[in-house]
């Protein structure tokens, strides 16, 4: 299954290298934007020149901002049917199995080139119902009243430089609304692409789940192999009202040249139920750290990740829970795995709020190195500033030993297959958590992961 | 079925075998005896290719074939088992996954149902009289002592080797344990002719496990060798 090559696709429209206002003015003229969103987008490029590049985390050096298309238009417009999109483009679709995913276990899919959505769907059932899963680009022409109500709220432009940038320029992303009480049961799922050397992707996604109802939403992500650093910027927004449950589920397998530096967080009220699942591989680097807020009274967070830094790779990974009401309850359980000089880092913080009386958090965080020549480290912060509260941190670094390799090989196991055993076994704490059709691919990328880095 | 001649092994640099012979037979029962430190473990990790025995000189034939450039894994696809003194453990790993990958290395034109494999398992551990419970944990994550060794024993009745290796298998056993475990042991030799390297200190196991040949190790060699009658008088006399 190679989709490590770009497909042949035509652009309508390709930016100069770089940014600035005008390209943030035209970007905004094509999509027929209203005035407000312009002003939302010149005042974020104004937020993002005005702040430094991060200097904690992963090194960004390597990604010249200078030298990134911000803006890649493919000349196809969404389709409603695999057989309107371009061969190439549903190749690549078939050998990720998403045309075969949808026909037996979605309820919806957008597929996303570059900056724009190509492909789209929605059992019709869940129309009927109320349901939307359109691109933003969509959203805002058909609902701006909506968008223009929640959009960034949860990740304000001032969040951080990347934030801000992707409100600058943030095109095409996912826009779901659940209605009061509708459970969409089948998950809808999103396919992110970049297949331009160079791009930036700048996706903006917005989940909004009325009360009482429930969604899970899936993401994919993969790049073909380009010399120079891609970068993919993408700001995540979930609205979970009282008593509604979403899980947001992401399986990204990023070319080794794409920087993945996302915003993703949620806003969780009263009873509420926000689940992130999240399987990081590929990319240079990604820093990402999912976070809820979980500001009504009993809302639940968790948050179950796994991480693999194989060779040049650095994942700084972790999440954020901030309990701002009483009894809310929070799990950060996080699987790291590094190979061949790669590097994960865990960054995690969970803040306590005054008046969050009740609140319980639990975090572990594990890390497995395969070698003498790969790292990783926790940076763990807790804030807490109630008293009645339980807040327990677990956190492990361990090696394959030599003796567990030795045992397994000593029943008939090849070296490469007891080390990939011990790997399985490692993860199987958020595996066993995960949909199955989405543990058997993460095990199978951590397993290609595994074969691309003998010797 | 395996013959060893003058093998001198060294590990963490210190010679540990000094010239050991020994044969098994097809079928045979070797119990091999000896006091603490004399080189016994580090022989049957020698057997099984623990790349940390350095081998500096002899030879070890299984069926004819010199096996000391095989990997550990190889040697165990030909048919040698060592149920260890005490086995490690690997987290988040069942029984059941391990055992199929090592069929399916050691079978491979061979289909493996993952369905009959988990009857197999099931059928073994109550022969063993092992609680079910833990075929679904971690391979020896948080199992007893006697726990560990059953599961041992599951595994090689599973893969049926030619050649079993028991290092010290009746240590912190209870009576009726080792019972279970040596019948277990005999079924094999009996139904499938398995030979059995028996390392122990006791002559307990060997009421159930009867040796048709004993073996006495002392720092490094073979000192003594005889038949049954052997184990009697080193349990009067000791090891002098």
């Amino acid at each position: 299954m190679d989709i490590s090559k770009a497909d042949k696709i035509d652009y309508s429209y390709i930016g100069e290298r770089g940014l600035g206002e005008e390209l943030i003015r035209e970007i905004s003229i094509m999509k027929k934007e209203p005035k407000w969103m312009l002003e939302k987008r010149l005042a974020a490029y104004r937020i993002y020149l005005s702040k430094p590049i991060p200097k904690w985390g992963g090194d960004i050096s390597p990604l010249h901002f200078e030298n990134i298309y911000y803006y890649l238009k493919p000349a196809i417009t969404e389709k409603k049917s695999w057989n309107e999109v371009p061969k190439s483009v549903k190749n690549t679709f078939e050998k990720i199995g998403v045309p075969q995913a949808e026909r037996k276990m979605l309820a919806g899919v957008k597929g996303q080139y570059d900056s724009e959505v190509i492909y789209g769907s929605l059992k019709e059932n869940l129309t009927k119902k109320g349901v939307l899963f359109l691109s933003m680009d969509e959203a805002l022409k058909l609902y701006p009243k909506i968008i223009k109500e929640y959009f960034g709220t949860v990740v304000p432009a001032g969040d951080n430089k990347l934030a801000a940038l992707n409100t600058a320029v943030w095109s095409g992303g996912s826009f779901v609304y659940v209605p009061k009480g509708v459970d969409v049961g089948l998950p809808l799922q999103a396919y992110f692409r970049i297949n331009s050397e160079s791009a930036g992707q700048f996706e903006r996604t917005l989940i909004v789940v009325e009360e009482g109802a429930s969604v899970h939403y899936i993401e994919g992500c993969s790049a073909p192999s380009f010399s120079s650093a891609s970068l993919h910027a993408a700001v995540v927004e979930v609205i979970v009202k009282k008593k509604a449950k979403v899980a947001y589920t992401t399986v990204q397998n990023w070319y080794k040249n794409i920087y993945n530096l996302v915003t993703k967080r949620a806003w969780v009220e009263e009873e509420g139920e926000m689940r992130w699942v999240d399987g990081n591989l590929g990319s240079a680097l990604t820093m990402k750290y999912p976070s809820c807020v979980l500001a009504g009274k009993g809302a639940k967070a968790e948050m179950l990740s796994i991480a693999w830094a194989g060779k040049g790779q650095h994942q700084d990974t972790g999440a954020k829970m901030i309990h701002l009401a009483p009894n809310t309850t929070s799990q950060i359980i996080s699987k790291s795995i590094s190979k061949s000089g790669g590097r994960t880092s865990y960054r995690g913080m969970v803040q306590i709020n005054r008046g969050a009386i009740g609140a319980r958090s639990k975090v572990v965080c594990d890390a497995l190195i395969l070698d003498e020549q790969s790292r990783s480290d926790t940076y763990p912060v807790n804030k807490v500033f109630e008293d009645d509260v339980i807040l327990e941190h677990e956190a492990v670094v361990s090696k394959v030993s030599e003796e567990q390799l030795n045992y397994l090989m000593s029943r008939g196991l090849s070296e490469h297959e007891a080390e990939a055993m011990v790997v399985n076994g490692f993860l199987e704490p958020v595996m066993k958590e995960v949909p199955m059709e989405y543990a058997v691919e993460m095990n199978r990328l951590v397993g290609l992961e595994m074969e691309g880095s003998i010797g | 079925m395996l013959e060893i001649y003058n093998l001198k092994v060294k590990t963490e640099g210190k010679e540990i075998l000094k010239g050991v012979n020994l044969s098994i037979g097809k079928g045979e029962i070797v119990a091999l005896m000896g006091p603490n430190g004399s080189g016994k473990s580090s022989l049957a990790s020698t057997i099984i290719g623990n790349p940390k025995y350095e081998v500096k000189d002899g030879k070890i034939f299984f069926e004819k074939r010199d096996i000391l450039d095989m990997t550990s894994d190889k040697r165990a696809n030909k048919g040698i088992y060592l149920a260890f003194q005490s086995p490690i453990a690997i987290p988040g790993v069942t029984i059941r996954e391990m055992l199929l990958v090592a069929l399916r290395a050691k079978y491979k034109k061979i289909k493996i149902s993952a369905m009959e494999l988990k009857n197999t398992i099931e059928d073994e551990s109550k022969k063993l009289h092992l609680n079910n419970d833990l075929l679904s944990r971690g391979i020896n994550e948080g199992f007893s002592g006697g726990e560990k060794k059953k599961m041992e024993i599951l595994q090689m009745k599973v893969l049926k080797p030619k050649l079993l290796i028991l290092d010290e298998i009746d240590s912190g056993l209870d009576i009726d344990a080792l019972a279970i475990i040596a019948s277990n042991v005999a079924e094999m030799v009996r139904k499938n002719k398995m030979s059995v390297l028996v390392i122990t200190h006791y002559q307990r196991i060997l009421n159930y496990l009867i040796p048709d040949k004993v073996a006495v190790m002392k720092e490094g060699i073979i000192v003594e060798s005889g038949g049954k009658e052997l184990v009697t008088r080193l349990e009067q006399h000791g090891y002098k």
